[in-house]
């Protein structure tokens, strides 16, 4: 029956092919990936559904991939959730994989919770960790704005699926002497087909990368006084090769794209850097951002909670103390 | 064709975030006296919902939840906002259920109440995730369980060509994609602007009749629900503390102090990219 225990699977990891290119967290789920099938004893393989032939596979073998499954076709060019559901769900059936993991972006989370549904397994949503226990996946994720870290097994069903969190982990150094197996997977016509048709895309204007993907974000709230403060942010982001993100109070009041807030009801970051700007720091927020590696505070009440997660907080104005950090910055980067 | 006559919203009832503290000891969220309100996000959902018969009069909108009798406030609150019916799908069998027995019950509900209607629902919305599970799931395992086109991400959403044709926030920017009637909506917050409610909305919310389903309404296999149901089990629940132990300098005491040390702070963790490193202090 699907869906049943197999006693021998393979770990798969769901790559995210963007306009015919590997994203990055395909390389960062080979290193989840890793740990998961050592620990089990059992080979790694990455899945690529894409419109062609491309991308190559080689990358994923350097960054730990034993196999990959490349399944392509037209149909899937546009990464149509149903439809790239659909052949994963006939390559489990077939392939057996005991561990399926994807990363909890856009695509992968809607993709992953069309496929669980359809074979009845579980789904452990945007987990920080993952490991081996009693020879299976327990899975580890945030709840309740992070306030709850919950422990999560899947004792009958197979595969055992999840997402990750973007970032959560750093992919493996590339190693190109590690070689693999290319599998190619046909799917059935039926299993490719969509309910929806693919219309087009609009790119959005703004300063660096969507904000999950950013090394470094620049956030601004209430106390940025304006909207048209939020050009301080914008510079100071693209000195430090980082994006520009908001919080929720910024965002209603207009200051700032929906697609930059973080927090409970946005967008959860794990930058390398974060920097609060004017932000007090309300516990949504901190749901959306304790996890980056380091915090910088910018704000005018010492008593503000965002100082209670920051590595560095100072006291002070947000819109002295920015002109100034970026008037000496940008006099560092014309010396 | 292509007339919404039926639109069905998927809320859930949440403990209020608002105001919520942390306790500083143990690091577990200070639910005063558990004040419970609508998901946020499913507040997008209703909206867009009563926009939608705002803009087919006939059309009838009715919300659903899942949840303990209590729920019922939810959907009172929606019907304030504008829905014309409020459904608590509520038993003690479906306890403990994972977001796949959440959907599988879910699914039927909308199943029998879409029958009890002659035709079934146009359109099923649905809030892109609540804020205490967090898992974003449910709706689009709802949508798959009922064999409907599923949108996700939804930022805009209008009939067209008999059909639906939406706008989806991805990384990056927006995607345009269309899918045939009855649909599934996940919508995101960016869609709209949740209404206040007015005060004839609230009276009609408040004697609304609610309608409850139980377990033995839907017909669902006793090991399809509830804990049994769910592929998923929580193992072990953990508090994690948040708290970092960071430096904090005044710049209202010492701004050039404060801003140097900020610079050095920067140059140290290697955030400054290279030929940027000197500051004024540096």
């Amino acid at each position: 029956m699907a869906g049943e225990k197999t006693a021998k699977g393979e770990v798969w990891t769901l790559a995210e092919v963007r306009e015919g290119k590997l994203h990055s967290v395909s390389y960062e789920l080979l290193a989840w990936g890793r740990t998961l099938a050592d620990g089990l004893g059992v080979p790694l393989a990455s899945v690529v559904l894409s419109g062609s032939e491309s991308p190559p596979p080689e990358s994923l073998f350097e960054r730990g991939a034993d196999r990959v499954y490349l399944t392509a076709a037209p149909e899937l060019k546009n990464g149509l959730s149903d439809a790239c559901a659909g052949v994963l769900s006939d390559m489990a059936e077939e392939y057996k994989p005991q561990i399926l993991i994807a990363s909890a972006t856009t695509w992968g989370r809607s993709t992953m919770s069309i496929l669980y549904a359809k074979r009845g397994c579980g789904l452990t949503a945007d987990c920080t960790g993952l490991s081996i226990k009693d020879g299976a996946l327990l899975q580890t994720r945030p709840a309740i704005g992070g306030n709850v870290m919950a422990d999560i097994m899947t004792p009958d069903r197979r595969p055992q699926m999840c997402t990750v969190r973007p970032k959560s982990k750093g992919p493996l150094p590339p190693d190109s002497s590690r070689k693999g197996e290319v599998v190619r997977y046909s799917p059935r016509k039926s299993a490719l087909a969509s309910a929806l048709t693919y219309l087009g895309f609009a790119p959005e204007a703004r300063v660096g990368l969507p904000i999950q993907d950013a090394e470094v974000v620049v956030s601004g709230g209430k106390g940025m006084k304006g909207a048209k403060n939020f050009a301080l942010l914008d510079e100071l982001a693209r000195l430090l090769g980082g994006s520009v993100g908001a919080s929720r109070s910024a965002v209603d009041l207009g200051w700032a794209p929906h697609s930059s807030q973080v927090g409970l009801s946005g967008k959860s970051v794990t930058p390398r850097l974060y920097i609060a700007c004017g932000i007090s720091g309300a516990v949504q927020h901190l749901a959306g951002m304790s996890g980056a590696d380091s915090v910088i505070a910018i704000n005018t009440d010492p008593e503000a909670p965002i100082f209670g997660v920051a590595d560095f907080g100072v006291v002070g104005s947000v819109l002295e103390i920015l002109p100034r950090l970026i008037e000496d910055m940008k006099k560092g980067e014309s010396r | 064709m292509g007339k919404v006559e039926r639109i069905a919203v998927l809320i859930k009832q949440v403990p209020a975030t608002e105001n919520v503290r942390i306790d500083p000891e143990t690091g577990v969220m200070i639910r005063e006296g558990l004040a419970v309100e609508v998901n946020p996000l499913d507040l997008h959902a209703i909206e867009e919902a009563v926009r939608f018969k705002e803009k087919f009069p006939d059309a009838r909108v009715t919300a659903v939840t899942m949840g303990p009798p209590a729920a019922a406030k939810a959907v009172r609150y929606a019907v304030a906002m504008g829905c014309d019916e409020g459904v608590v799908v509520t038993d003690r069998a479906f306890a403990g259920s994972d977001t796949l027995a959440t959907s599988r019950v879910l699914a039927e509900a909308l199943r029998k109440l879409g029958s009890e209607g002659g035709k079934g629902f146009d359109l099923i919305l649905a809030g892109e995730r609540a804020t205490d599970g967090e898992t974003g799931q449910v709706g689009p395992s709802v949508g798959t369980l009922l064999g409907v086109p599923v949108l996700t991400y939804v930022s805009k959403l209008e009939v067209r060509d008999g059909g639906f044709e939406a706008e989806r926030a991805v990384e990056g920017g927006h995607e345009r994609v269309s899918a045939p009637m009855p649909a599934l909506a996940v919508v995101i917050k960016e869609i709209n602007v949740p209404r206040l409610c007015t005060l004839s909305g609230k009276l009609r919310g408040r004697k609304a009749e609610v309608r409850t389903l139980s377990f033995a309404d839907l017909g669902l296999p006793r090991e399809s629900v509830g804990l049994a149901g769910s592929p998923t089990k929580v193992v072990k629940v953990g508090y994690p503390q948040v708290t970092r132990k960071g430096r904090k300098v005044s710049a209202f005491e010492d701004f050039g102090g404060a801003l140097g040390a900020l610079e050095k702070f920067l140059r140290a963790g290697d955030f400054v990219p290279a030929g940027r490193s000197q500051g004024v202090n540096g």
